[in-house]
């Protein structure tokens, strides 16, 4: 059953990160952005980390796919309509170039893959022949926040805080007047 | 309850990084290869959790994952401010077409 969750859960994320790559229309590639969030949230759970799954699902699903969805439409032209034309400034154009790009990138991509693979099927990793456990990680999560890396989550904070308002002052229009 | 096997979580991730790779390297529009760098953190997400499952009383690897999305959550919302502040100077997201540094 655990097998089966895992293979479904692994299939959504492999299958819309592919439908990312192949799609021509930026909106589409964010909605199949999302599907690939809400699989990797899952195979989180399977993963015995409770607690990262539901921040997955808040922080990309809630807060990064809302933001890339905002900048899709911010960055379409405007005099939208329901015809096909006013699509284009959504569509990916293809140079004439395309065949010999798609080679380069997927022989880079594909020989990552190819390399990655090839070092975890030699490995062998002594940790994962323990026995794990299905325990609630929310717990351990608050402990190390406040004490093991206490420091590091004031800088995250902080440099949070910084992201957001240099992003506010970024994309406001004073910057273009 | 009978776990997954681990190896799987690894060449998942590793998948899931090349397809980002992919992403990055083939994709003209400024957003989509934003969306293709979320990938690649998303897979190095998978593989930290995959190991963290073995040490239950520290769990350093979804430690360093949480540091993760909360950096990536933050590296998206100033790449989208300058990808919108781009696309109001030059009028297009494509990077192709951004070829100039002049005003």
């Amino acid at each position: 059953m655990i097998q089966l969750a895992f293979y479904g859960f692994a299939a959504l994320t492999l299958v819309s990160a592919l439908a990312v790559l192949l799609t021509r229309n930026v909106m589409y590639a964010a909605f199949f952005l999302l599907l690939t969030l809400l699989g990797v949230a899952g195979l989180f759970v399977l993963a015995s980390a409770d607690f990262l799954a539901v921040a997955q699902i808040m922080i990309y699903v809630g807060g990064v796919l809302v933001l890339v969805i905002f900048g899709v439409m911010l960055t379409s032209k405007a005099g939208s309509g329901t015809n096909t034309d006013s699509q284009r400034p959504n569509q990916i154009p293809s140079p004439n170039r395309i065949g010999n790009s798609w080679g380069m990138a997927l022989l880079v991509s594909g020989g990552v893959f190819v390399a990655l693979y090839t070092l975890l099927a030699r490995a062998s990793f002594a940790l994962l022949n323990q026995p794990v456990g299905w325990e609630s990680t929310i717990r351990t999560v608050g402990r190390q926040l406040m004490t093991e890396y206490i420091v590091p989550f004031e800088i995250v904070g902080i440099l949070l805080l910084a992201a957001l308002v240099g992003a506010t002052y970024l994309a406001s229009n004073r910057l273009t007047r | 309850m009978q776990s997954v096997d681990s190896h799987l979580f690894l060449i998942v991730g590793a998948a899931l990084f090349s397809i980002g790779l992919a992403v990055v390297l083939l994709k003209r529009h400024a957003i989509v290869v934003l969306m293709g760098i979320e990938l690649m953190l998303n897979a190095v997400n998978i593989n930290l959790v995959a190991f963290s499952q073995y040490d239950p009383d520290r769990i350093q690897g979804q430690m360093l994952a949480l540091f993760v999305m909360v950096v990536a959550a933050a590296e998206s919302a100033v790449a989208l401010a300058i990808v919108l502040q781009v696309y109001r100077h030059f009028r297009t997201a494509q990077l192709d077409e951004l070829n100039e540094l002049r005003q």
